[in-house]
């Protein structure tokens, strides 16, 4: 209060307009800051911060085919999930998903983004036509893939093809030798992110200025030093970025997993061929309802995306500005 | 700034309107609709919520709507609101019963874990023991956890392994009485564009995984040990890698094992599905087609074939419990002509009852007639106690064996191993 009136007194004494609101206006301000962001911090609280901490709490506590914590067992469920091989197998299959997806994203993204660029007519066409699959749901794209694209019939679609070759119907999802799932898997995951992480390079390689480009062909430089030597290394922001959302978005995979292997009302023996993590925590909380152990490995799995991004980001630079 | 604007909007108060007010009666407007929407019962009575999950059968939903509305009339105080659940029910119904506002009255089957957890009610006052004595044991067995009943069955299902007749005799092969002559049928069968047999599109992982080894005389969990570790069911589980490897499996169909799509559209000559299919195989296929229960491993064993089915229980959170058990009574105990129509009318299954079961005509033909026999012979079931966590372990360890070469003794070594642990666990 005194201060405000001060503020006023030397305000008044300072300036000819009397300013009689000067007071009242910070105290308004201040009103309307919490009016509107109360609502966003509640909903944040209730929907997110309350139920990580009542997570947190259950993977302390026993809790079979219940959300009620009380029965603390310490750190018992994270034991056994870090003794229990098929928690571990579900790490090591995910670290060596994301090992294949990631890369290739990124090329793949990549060359589409930079041969769309070259494209003088119709670019707008390509851009969307390649971005339509993002707006696809993993679900329906799995689906597709699983009973109409890659089904083990003579009739199906990949079936179909390698038959013009001469080649009998493979069953694409069940068989182990070669393990041709991953093929579908993979292929699946591509189509729908590609489109994606083009229009982010293109935003990328829009922002190299021309100058550029021009001293380098003044200089006699070819096509592919020009890539590497100026396309690259002004892309690197980018490509870290690219980068850490395929990696996150990898560890996180389960609906094509989910739907191709196994899915409701289908056979789960096919599901412990390629299971990421999320797919185990998932039938240990929902279908073993398991929370304890369930929630545990949510913060386990959190822990390890958590240090491999903070790993990659560090290696690769991300945030140094550019030279 | 802020002044000036609200200065006009007070001053044009007077003839349009001020976003002040238009906030203000659209907030108490809006208040009044909400305040006059209550969810309070017009009727004055309860009313109970009925979970389903998506039965295939068309007709189903009707049917159940159907017999709400009958109960409605025998009880008018007591309304039923039926919620019919597609998609990943278990999962659904699992979530429900975490929190209250659940369903009041439900199906599903009884696990261990939901009777400690006092999700489900007590329901030994609705059967006398006339009533008792109806139900065949193995289904008050598998409804029962420490002497108390927790759920009435519905209807039971049990499997079937259908064949083409006409696709056997072109082939010179006899319906087969054991494993060996079953994959010896199964690849004299096999063509490139007709696969000898069907059992899932994970090679019979599933649909194998209880079956073969009751096949082979071998058990899963008795009392609170877990027996399964023993040659006998390595024998069935090596027997099945045999079958897959024999290329005569179908792998990736449309549908899976329970869906008799692959057999009455050609893709498979034999197929392991259930009773359910009976009416859908016997309109598409008429008399060539017969059916028998899973073949035994050898001389040693003995055919086998599941009993499963649904169990409708009470929600022990629920607000009605009274009213809720009087609706399962009436609905499962008492209305024998329910129970026919549920069972026999839309899709195929034995009504739990034996009084009922025998007076079913639609039973009285060859295949279900066989069906309902093998059940009570042959059929198995698996306790309260193996939760699906010890399902899991089982699953990977049998898909280790068939499709990653796994040894089968280690394997089932190491998952009996993981089970016991699991219900050392669950019993504690």
């Amino acid at each position: 209060m005194t201060v405000e009136t001060t503020q006023a007194k030397l305000e008044s004494e300072n300036t000819p307009t009397p300013r009689k609101r000067g007071g009242r206006s910070s105290r308004e301000a201040t009103l309307a800051f919490w009016g509107f962001v109360t609502p966003a911090l509640a909903g944040l609280t209730i929907f997110t911060l309350a139920p990580i901490v009542w997570g947190l709490l259950l993977s302390f506590s026993h809790a079979q085919n219940t959300i009620r914590i009380g029965h603390f067992v310490g750190l018992r469920n994270y034991e056994d999930l870090l003794t229990d091989p098929a928690f571990l197998n579900s790490l090591v299959t995910v670290a060596i998903f994301a090992a294949f997806i990631v890369p290739l994203t990124y090329l793949v993204s990549l060359g589409l983004a930079l041969a769309v660029e070259r494209v003088t007519a119709g670019r707008s066409f390509f851009r969307t036509v390649f971005f339509i699959p993002s707006a696809v749901s993993y679900v329906v794209a799995s689906l597709i893939w699983k009973v109409s694209l890659f089904n083990g019939l003579s009739f199906g679609f990949a079936n179909q093809v390698i038959g013009k070759f001469g080649s009998g119907p493979v069953a694409w999802i069940g068989a182990t030798h070669p393990p041709w799932y991953w093929f579908v898997l993979v292929t699946v995951r591509l189509w729908l992110q590609v489109g994606f992480f083009m229009i982010i390079f293109m935003a990328g390689l829009q922002e190299i200025p021309r100058t550029v480009y021009e001293a380098a062909a003044v200089d006699g430089a070819g096509a592919w030093t020009t890539f590497r030597r100026i396309t690259l290394p002004h892309l690197r922001n980018t490509s870290i970025a690219v980068m850490l959302l395929t990696l996150i978005a990898a560890f996180q995979a389960f609906d094509e997993f989910y739907n191709i292997l196994g899915g409701v009302g289908a056979s789960a023996g096919n599901q412990v061929l390629a299971r990421p993590p999320l797919i185990y925590l998932y039938s240990l909380a929902l279908s073993d309802q398991d929370f304890g152990r369930g929630t545990a490995g949510a913060f386990i799995l959190t822990a390890l995306i958590l240090i491999v991004t903070l790993v990659q980001g560090k290696a690769l630079g991300f945030g140094r500005s550019e030279e | 700034m802020t002044s000036t604007t609200a200065a006009q909007g007070s001053q044009a108060g007077g003839r349009t309107l001020s976003r002040r007010m238009f906030l203000k009666t659209v907030t108490i407007g809006a208040g009044s609709v909400a305040a006059g929407c209550s969810s309070g019962n017009s009727h004055g009575g309860i009313t109970l919520t009925q979970w389903y999950h998506q039965y295939g059968e068309a007709g189903t939903e009707q049917a159940v709507i159907r017999y709400a509305q009958e109960f409605t009339k025998a009880y008018p105080h007591i309304r039923i609101k039926v919620v019919w659940v597609p998609g990943d029910y278990k999962t659904k119904l699992a979530t429900a019963l975490l929190v209250p506002g659940g369903p009041d009255v439900f199906e599903s089957s009884l696990t261990l874990p939901m009777a400690q957890a006092a999700q489900v009610a007590p329901l030994d006052d609705l059967f006398t023991p006339a009533v008792r004595a109806d139900f065949s044991p193995r289904d008050l067995e598998a409804n029962t956890v420490g002497n108390t009943l927790y759920g009435v069955k519905m209807l039971d299902d049990t499997g079937i392994l259908y064949f083409r007749k006409s696709l056997l005799a072109a082939a010179g092969v006899a319906p087969p009485t054991t494993m060996d002559e079953l994959i010896a049928a199964a690849r004299k069968l096999n063509t490139p564009n007709r696969k000898g047999l069907f059992l899932g599109n994970d090679g019979g992982v599933t649909s194998m995984l209880n079956v073969l080894p009751w096949s082979a005389g071998s058990d899963f969990l008795k009392g609170s040990q877990i027996v399964f570790d023993n040659d006998r069911t390595v024998e069935a589980y090596e027997k099945l890698k045999e079958l897959n490897d024999s290329g005569a499996l179908l792998i990736g169909a449309p549908t899976d094992w329970w869906d008799p799509s692959a057999l009455i559209q050609g893709m498979a000559a034999m197929q392991w599905t259930g009773l359910w299919a009976y009416p859908a195989i016997r309109r598409a296929l008429g008399d060539d087609v017969g059916g028998m229960a899973w073949p035994a491993l050898d001389a040693q064993g003995s055919p086998a074939t599941f009993l499963g089915g649904w169990t409708s229980m009470v929600n022990a959170q629920g607000h009605h419990i009274p009213e809720s058990k009087e609706l399962v009574k009436w609905l499962w105990i008492q209305n024998t002509a329910i129970q026919r129509d549920w069972c026999l009318s839309y899709g195929f299954h034995v009504p739990p009852r034996k009084t009922v079961a025998a007076t079913a005509a639609a039973l009285k033909a060859p295949i279900p007639a066989r069906a309902v026999r093998d059940l009570s012979e042959h059929g198995h079931a698996l306790p309260p106690a193996w939760s699906s966590s010890m399902n899991t372990i089982l699953t990977d360890a049998v898909s280790g064996i068939l499709k990653q070469g796994h040894s089968g003794v280690a394997a089932v070594k190491t998952a009996s191993q993981l089970c016991q642990r699991e219900l050392d666990r669950l019993l504690v």
